[in-house]
């Protein structure tokens, strides 16, 4: 006994030692989005040397518009990875609300606005039936939203083919409701002569509510043990299928309102679309420091990743390089960042 | 809850609990109240195969009641069913001197029963605060009152005797050990009354076990009842106030501290009786193995344990 109660006596001072060496870079390093900040700056200065229309204001407005219509879609695809799931439907999740409401409003000559509510029932829907099955059956996300996503591709194209007799939706810019809806998703104001899409607004709130409900509310607190653990967070009683669920949810109703802004921005949609931008969100999500096995990210992370796929995708068109390479830098970008993320997770939960 | 099929199995026990009951509560229970919780002949079946049969314990407040057993013994579906994961398929369970019947840990969890298991439900990367309020978050409105929890959980830690000083670091990069503290901690700070420990000290070294056995202690005396699932009769002898023997699903013995030592609780956990017929056969097998059985059968005479019947056992203690 007398051993006992010597051997705790002892840990306290060593552990606090090692607190102190680690609170300065290491626990800088130790945020999801640190490797994310330092590739943004590099990549933004690279570009910024080498390519001179980068660097007005007008252009970079540009890169953040294009940043948005990726970064509003990895806000919710990031939380999901959190909570330790995929959505490969995400994609054309945003092609078949914006082809619903776009295709409902039109034939049912209703009001634009009916079409955009009936898209928010079917997103809300398809992300219902993504985290159901997922929970109910145990199969990996991964396979269930493949699933989904050839499904709801080949049937963005055979719907509106059939209904339209085209590969496109009708322009509705006719339609009553247009014109307001138009203001809400896809409008743009001026400050200091640079034109600024409202995109880029929703996507910088978005991502602040996304980031206040993962570090400030009991739901971030549980969408984080869903992923790190679901055992362990069934066992202290988070409603591990709800939350699931809906996180998948979230994902649907982003997707409808990013395929909204794509709709009222053309007025038209190419049934065809939207393919291949799964990807880009998750790597978004990755880059920006979300595991690929869930239980750590951050909102704010992916954004920046978003910002960097914006800003090589921009930059290389300002540079003038072959667009070809694109996909190269992204996919050696996403390398880069699970090198880091994996050296980060393995710091992290390296016993002391 | 009692079905005719057990009451040959009650005739069976019901020595051994006039022996014990009347003795115990009163002498640490201050209020001598009925002890928090009491099994009585509980068996549990799952079809044709008997996991438990005719189990009688009980733990009060400040007690630790250790239940020993080699792998099969039947020490899981004890737990399972003290935590409310199962039903005992005959026999009684009372908590504070009334009989339940829980439908799930939850039931068993809001009458101050908490199970810490030994994958300890805690996620790893999740600050230590965030992983002891996960599922019991204090809020303020909407949000969390985060500067709230960050002190009660350094508190909390504090009063069992754990001094982190910084409650944000990823729970994974703590030691075993003091992942059970945190563990146990938080079951003592959400109410528990008795904690059930399922093998706190299996997977950690001599030291941190030593940190573990501590915390079992200081729940004890802050007047928690324990029970505590150990196959190891070093780490349960210096904490424990009764031990429940187990063995291939029923009880081999129920003793308290002044009826056992701890030589006779490490010969029965070995089984005395089964090594002695294992070193016979190892004698047998001839060679090498031969020498191996003869050792054995040296280690059992030095122990004391051969062939001896538990009633022996316990009136040599006294």
């Amino acid at each position: 006994m007398a051993q006992t109660a010597e051997a705790p006596v002892t840990p306290p001072p060593t552990r606090d030692e090692r607190v102190g060496r680690k609170s300065t870079l290491g626990r800088l390093l130790a945020r999801p989005e640190a490797g994310a900040i330092a590739g943004a700056i590099v990549i933004y200065l690279f570009f910024f040397i080498i390519a001179p229309p980068f660097r007005n204001a007008s252009s970079f407005s540009n890169t953040l518009y294009v940043t948005s219509t990726y970064g509003l879609m990895a806000t919710p695809v990031a939380l999901l990875m959190i909570g330790g799931e995929f959505d490969l439907s995400a994609g054309v999740a945003v092609t078949s609300s914006a082809l619903c409401a776009s295709l409902f409003s039109y034939e049912f000559t209703t009001n634009a606005w009916v079409g955009v509510l009936v898209a928010l029932a079917l997103s809300l829907l398809i992300g219902f039936i993504n985290g159901w099955v997922v929970v109910k059956t145990g199969i990996p996300s991964f396979l269930v939203t493949l699933g989904t996503f050839f499904m709801l591709q080949g049937l963005n194209l055979a719907l509106t083919q059939t209904i339209t007799n085209q590969v496109a939706s009708p322009d509705i810019s006719t339609l009553d409701g247009f014109g307001s809806a138009q203001k809400v998703f896809a409008s743009s104001f001026t400050v200091g002569g640079v034109n600024i899409r409202i995109t880029v607004i929703y996507w910088i709130v978005f991502v602040i509510i996304a980031t206040w409900i993962l570090l400030r509310t009991r739901f971030g607190n549980w969408i984080f043990a869903v992923g790190g653990s679901p055992v362990s967070a069934r066992a202290v009683g988070v409603p591990v299928a709800r939350m699931k669920i809906g996180l998948f949810m979230a994902v649907g109703f982003m997707a409808w309102f990013t395929g909204m802004h794509t709709l009222f921005q053309f007025n038209t949609i190419q049934s065809g679309q939207g393919v291949g931008n799964e990807f880009v969100y998750i790597i978004a999500a990755v880059v920006g420091g979300c595991l690929l096995t869930g239980g750590y990210g951050s909102a704010v992370g992916a954004a920046i990743g978003a910002l960097i796929f914006g800003m090589v995708n921009q930059g290389i068109i300002y540079a003038g390089w072959n667009p070809y390479w694109f996909t190269f830098f992204v996919g050696a970008l996403l390398l880069g960042a699970i090198l880091l993320n994996t050296y980060i997770r393995r710091r992290a939960e390296a016993s002391v | 809850m009692t079905t005719p099929q057990d009451s040959p199995a009650g005739k069976h026990a019901a020595p051994e609990t006039t022996q014990t009951s009347p003795v115990v509560p009163p002498a640490r229970n201050g209020s001598g109240g009925p002890p928090l919780v009491r099994l009585v002949n509980a068996g549990k079946r799952y079809g044709a195969v008997i996991a438990l049969h005719d189990i009688t314990m009980e733990v009060s407040a400040g007690e630790v009641t250790c239940v020993l057993g080699d792998n099969g013994a039947g020490k899981s579906t004890l737990i399972k069913i003290i935590a409310g994961l199962h039903q005992p398929s005959s026999g009684t369970y009372e908590v504070e001197g009334t009989p339940v019947a829980f439908d799930s840990p939850r039931q068993a969890l809001e009458h101050g029963i908490a199970t810490v298991y030994q994958d300890l439900a805690v996620v790893p990367l999740m600050p230590v605060w965030r992983n002891f309020f996960l599922g019991n978050e204090v809020r303020k409105g909407p949000r969390m009152d985060i500067p709230a929890m960050k002190k009660m959980c350094k508190d909390e830690l504090l009063a069992m005797g754990i001094d982190l000083r910084d409650v944000d670091q990823p729970i994974g990069t703590l030691s075993g050990g003091e992942r059970q503290c945190v563990a146990i901690s938080r079951a003592v700070h959400f109410g528990a009354k008795v904690l059930i420990l399922d093998e706190p000290t299996a997977a950690l070294g001599v030291k941190q076990s030593g940190v573990v056995l501590k915390y079992i202690v200081q729940a004890r005396e802050r007047g928690l009842g324990v029970i505590f699932i150990t196959h190891n009769p070093h780490h349960a002898y210096p904490v424990g106030d009764r031990f429940l023997l187990l063995n291939r699903g029923a009880s081999i013995g129920n003793y308290e501290k002044n009826q056992v030592t701890r030589d006779e609780l490490t010969g029965l956990m070995a089984g005395g009786t089964e090594l002695e017929q294992l070193s016979h056969e190892l004698e047998s097998a001839g060679g090498a193995v031969a020498d191996l059985g003869r050792s054995m059968e040296a280690d059992v005479e030095e122990l004391g344990i051969s062939q001896q019947p538990t009633t022996t056992t316990e009136s040599d203690a006294r």
